[in-house]
């Protein structure tokens, strides 16, 4: 749950971070340090906590309890305007009555370096993204990336030891966001700065991040790689947030030193077994102990008609629906003896360019796929 | 479809209809009947002849134009005594406050001006005069040994005049600045900028529209006013107003009080546009 790192290379540590309004708690005991030159991305739905935790950082918001130390430094008593932290702001917030230049002269001009030199920062820090002639455009010519790109510069000139990203591709279309994604990350890389990046899009945090936190209810579930998150879910939150899962409830009706077979509610019977997880083993879960599985739709491994796949659990349907969507196709199938519909990824083959509704398949995935939590 | 183009156009007549009879009737015609009535001069009885004396006699005599500059000087100043004291409130009211503690600020600005501006100012007289509250209070404190005068000069006129046009002031700063998003201000913070520099380079350029509109308005109303300067500030005020009341009630002299009327109209026109020009505000984009 917790990185914690004493050496000098940590830009931003939490300790214990609380903060209450009223009676919700909306950040409770948070603690965690990032060092420096890293993409950190806080991950939670709307209303976590996660925004009042970076208002928190950039000195918005005083914490109830706890520390925020800046380079080992604490910040608490460092008044927004003093903190060598900036901030993007999720509808950018760039000065609509000055000009490009203006805008990403603002912070310099405020710590009284001097003109000249001003004016090269300026125009070094908007070649550096990519927009060396725009500085005397006013901000309503400037189109959606083109605004990310000024807001962000407007903080990297500054050379921020932290810099706060609060959803800024969240006002962009689909293609524009996917775009920016890359070159937020080419950009963090570029300056070596140190990124914090809030966002309730999975799939941003995923590609950009080289540690990700997931937050819910005012806690952090977890804190890992975004590999870690995917494959080895700490809690049922993150398995139920981070990615696509196949749900059920369900009992364990036999056990053994390797696993157990379980009944799901809706009627499916199959076999887990634990052999890589310590961790799941260990439970005492005994007969009769009520769980919940999640299992990733590409762990299902799917052949057309009878000629079944040579996994540990192995089923007959029917295909239900095929929901195509490029390389993230899905196909829906239904299980003659259970009552759910089994989300599966279409595999990129040429027989399955074909699968329609009705089409008999066989799915099955192997008994050490299947993730279990305590309900 | 050309029947329901010819409807919208009916429509648009019937609404537009009052509003232009209402300008025709009560603001056109009356000041080109005063434009023709300042120019020209009594010959003899019922005899008139086109003249420019009415106007001449403005600049000639000194007591018409300098009365009428103390009233613009005073008027300008009002307004920006006025601006002063409303938008820290409004920004308080706008950017400090929510829900129902922002509500009942706004309408405890706008109590007074359910009653009469009249009633308003005798107010300000029960407190300001000889015998009033004020002169009491300081005689009971042991500060003053006798009733003072607090009524009759220029300070009474300008308590009177800024408190009158409060409302005005506040009501278009109050939009304005609600219109502000909260995290431009933040990210001034966030840059370095201390709270000068952020009310400077952020705050009042946004509500230019709102002070610019706040200001003509509140402009217009005292310059044109005449009861608060009368009362508050009794016979000798020399409030221009008072000059043209003067000529067509006391002295029936309509021509020359059409003439004043008119120069009223065209200098304080002429200050609002100076005004503008000034703030770099466009009058449409203001009045919107």
């Amino acid at each position: 749950m917790q990185l914690q790192a004493n050496n000098t290379d940590v830009d931003l540590e939490c300790r214990e971070v609380t903060k209450s309004f009223g009676h919700f708690a909306a950040v409770q005991e948070v603690s965690f340090s990032i060092p420096s030159g890293s993409f950190f991305s806080i991950l939670g739905p709307s209303g976590c906590g996660k925004t009042t935790l970076l208002r928190m950082v950039a000195g918005f918001q005083s914490p109830d309890h706890g520390d925020i130390l800046i380079k080992g430094k604490s910040v608490l008593n460092t008044p927004p305007n003093r903190r060598p932290v900036n901030m993007v702001f999720q509808h950018l917030a760039l000065f609509p009555n000055m000009t490009v230049a203006e805008n990403v002269a603002y912070g310099l001009k405020r710590r009284g370096v001097a003109k000249t030199d001003i004016k090269s920062r300026v125009e070094d820090m908007l070649s550096r993204v990519g927009l060396p002639d725009s500085g005397d455009k006013q901000i309503s010519q400037l189109s959606g990336g083109q605004k990310q790109r000024i807001a962000i510069a407007r903080c990297l000139v500054l050379n921020p030891d932290v810099l706060l990203l609060d959803e800024p591709l969240g006002a962009l279309d689909l293609k524009l966001r996917e775009q920016m994604k890359v070159e937020l990350k080419h950009l963090q890389e570029k300056f070596g700065a140190t990124f914090i990046y809030i966002t309730h899009d999975q799939s941003e945090a995923l590609v950009m991040s080289d540690q990700v936190a997931v937050m819910n209810a005012g806690r952090f579930e977890q804190v890992g790689a975004p590999q870690e998150l995917y494959y080895e879910p700490a809690s049922r939150f993150v398995a139920g947030f981070v990615g696509e899962s196949n749900r059920w409830y369900g009992v364990i009706q036999e056990r053994d030193e390797k696993g157990f077979n379980v009944q799901c509610e809706t009627g499916l019977k199959m076999r887990i077994d634990r052999p890589g997880n310590d961790l799941q083993v260990s439970h005492p879960w005994g007969v009769g102990k009520k769980l919940e599985f999640y299992l990733r739709p590409e762990s299902i491994t799917v052949t057309l008609g009878d000629t079944a796949p040579a996994t540990t659990n192995r089923y007959k349907g029917k295909v239900e629906s095929v929901l195509f969507d490029g390389a993230r196709s899905q196909m829906l199938v239904r299980l003659p003896d259970a009552i759910e519909l089994l989300n599966v990824a279409l595999p990129q083959t040429a027989e399955f360019r074909r699968v329609k509704k009705g089409d008999v398949v066989s799915v099955g995935w192997m008994s050490g796929q299947v993730r279990c939590y305590e309900v | 479809m050309s029947q329901w183009k010819d409807s919208g156009k009916l429509g648009l007549i019937l609404l537009v209809s009052p509003l232009a009879l209402w300008l025709a009737l009560f603001i056109v015609l009356p000041h080109i009947d005063m434009v023709l009535i300042s120019l020209r001069e009594r010959v003899a009885a019922r005899q008139y002849a086109f003249s420019w004396g009415n106007y001449t006699e403005f600049f000639t005599e000194p007591l018409y134009w300098r009365t009428f500059l103390r009233t613009a000087v005073m008027s300008i100043l009002a307004t920006g005594l006025t601006l002063l004291i409303a938008f820290p409130v409004s920004f308080y009211i706008a950017k400090m406050l929510r829900g129902r503690l922002k509500a009942a600020l706004f309408i405890l600005c706008l109590i007074p001006f359910w009653v009469s501006e009249l009633v308003r100012t005798y107010g300000w007289m029960i407190l300001l005069r000889e015998t009033g509250l004020f002169s009491s209070l300081l005689q009971w404190m042991g500060l003053v040994d006798q009733p003072v005068e607090m009524l009759y000069n220029d300070v009474a006129i300008m308590v009177g005049l800024v408190y009158t046009s409060m409302l005005f002031m506040v009501v278009p700063l109050v939009t304005t600045l609600e219109s502000l998003d909260d995290s431009l201000i933040e990210a001034a913070y966030d840059l370095g900028g201390n709270h000068l520099e952020v009310i400077r380079d952020v705050v009042i350029p946004h509500a230019m529209p709102g002070i610019v509109s706040g200001c003509i308005v509140v402009f217009m109303l005292t310059l044109g006013n005449y009861l608060t300067p009368t009362l508050l500030g009794g016979k000798d005020s020399l409030w221009f107003t008072e000059q043209i009341y003067t000529q067509f009630i006391t002295r029936f002299n309509w021509e020359q009080g059409s003439a004043f009327g008119m120069l009223l109209l065209v200098l304080s026109s002429v200050i609002v546009w100076c005004g503008l020009k000034l703030s770099r505000q466009s009058f449409t984009r203001v009045m919107t």
